[in-house]
C-alpha cells in the first residue's frame, strides 16, 4: 500500500522511467565541465571589472583589444552563456509543466543563447582583430 | 469507468509543507540563492554583451552605456552583479566538492554554507574598495 500512495511518481512516469527532461547524464556532465572552467576564468573578470570600472572608451577598447584579454573575454562568455544555457533549461524543467510552453522556453532558451554567444564574440573579435 | 481513469491518471499525491512553512535552513537559504544568481546572471551576461557590443560600435554607443552603468542605478546593479557572481562562484564551488563526496555531512554542508554567505559579501566589498581605490577615490 504504502509504495502505491506514498510516492510523487505517476503510474506513467514509473512505466517510462523518466523525469522532467527525459534523460540527464550528459547535461549533468557537461554543467560540471563548464562550471570548473568557469572558476579561474570568472576570477579574471571579477579583477577586470574592478580594474576597468572608470574605464573610458578609449581604455575600454585598448583593453579589449589586447590579445590575451580577448582571448579571456571570449573565453568567458562563451562558457558562460554555454553555463546558462544549460542551467536556464533545470529551471524551466522544474517549473513550466504545460508541454507546448515549455519546449516554447527551452527553445528560445538555446536560441537566445546563441545569438547572444555570437554577438559578443563578433563585437570581441571587431576590437581585437 | 470515466471516474476509474481519471482515478488511475491522477493518484492521491503526498503533500509537502512549501516554502513558508519551513524554517529556513542554512543549506536550504544558498540552494535557492543558487539558483536566482543564477538566473539573475543571465541578465548580467545580456549587461557584459552590451558593454561589449558598444564598445565595438564606437564611441556613441559606448557613451549611451557609460552613462547608464555611471548612474546611481548603474552602478547598483553592478555591484549586485559582482556579489550575485561572487556567491554564485564560491558556492558553486561547494557544489563541486559535494560532486566528489566531499562536505556532505550536515553540519560541514551547514558551516560551508555559513562561509560561502559571508565570502560572497566579503568578496565584492573588497573588490569595490580595491576599484575606488585604484581610481584614486581615497
Amino acid at each position: 500500500m504504502a509504495g502505491s500512495k506514498n510516492t510523487l511518481r505517476t503510474p506513467l512516469g514509473k512505466v517510462r522511467g523518466l523525469g522532467a527532461a527525459k534523460r540527464g547524464t550528459d547535461h549533468f556532465i557537461a554543467q560540471r565541465i563548464s562550471a570548473i572552467a568557469l572558476v579561474p576564468l570568472a576570477i579574471w573578470f571579477i579583477w577586470a571589472i574592478a580594474a576597468h570600472t572608470n574605464a573610458d572608451y578609449a581604455a575600454a577598447v585598448a583593453f579589449i583589444a589586447h590579445p590575451v584579454n580577448a582571448a579571456l573575454l571570449a573565453l568567458f562568455a562563451l562558457t558562460g552563456i554555454y553555463h546558462f544555457v544549460l542551467g536556464l533549461q533545470v529551471v524551466i524543467e522544474d517549473y513550466v509543466t504545460a508541454e507546448g510552453l515549455k519546449i516554447a522556453s527551452l527553445l528560445l532558451n538555446k536560441f537566445v543563447g546563441i545569438v547572444l554567444g555570437v554577438a559578443v564574440l563578433i563585437a570581441i573579435l571587431k576590437l581585437a582583430l | 469507468m470515466a471516474d476509474a481513469t481519471a482515478s488511475a491518471r491522477r493518484p492521491e499525491r503526498p503533500r509537502s509543507p512549501h516554502l513558508q512553512i519551513y524554517r529556513w535552513p542554512v543549506t536550504m537559504l544558498t540552494s535557492i540563492i543558487h539558483r536566482i544568481t543564477g538566473v539573475g546572471l543571465g541578465g548580467g551576461a545580456l549587461l557584459i554583451a552590451w558593454w561589449l557590443i558598444a564598445a565595438a560600435a564606437g564611441p556613441d554607443a559606448y557613451a549611451t552605456f557609460a552613462a547608464v552603468a555611471g548612474s546611481w542605478f548603474g552602478k547598483l546593479v553592478l555591484f549586485g552583479f559582482t556579489w550575485a557572481l561572487s556567491f554564485h562562484l564560491l558556492n558553486g564551488i561547494r557544489h563541486l566538492f559535494w560532486d566528489f563526496g566531499m562536505g556532505f555531512e550536515k553540519h560541514r554542508a551547514e558551516r560551508t554554507g555559513t562561509i560561502v554567505i559571508a565570502l560572497s559579501v566579503i568578496l565584492p566589498l573588497v573588490i569595490w574598495a580595491y576599484a575606488l581605490w585604484a581610481r584614486g577615490a581615497f
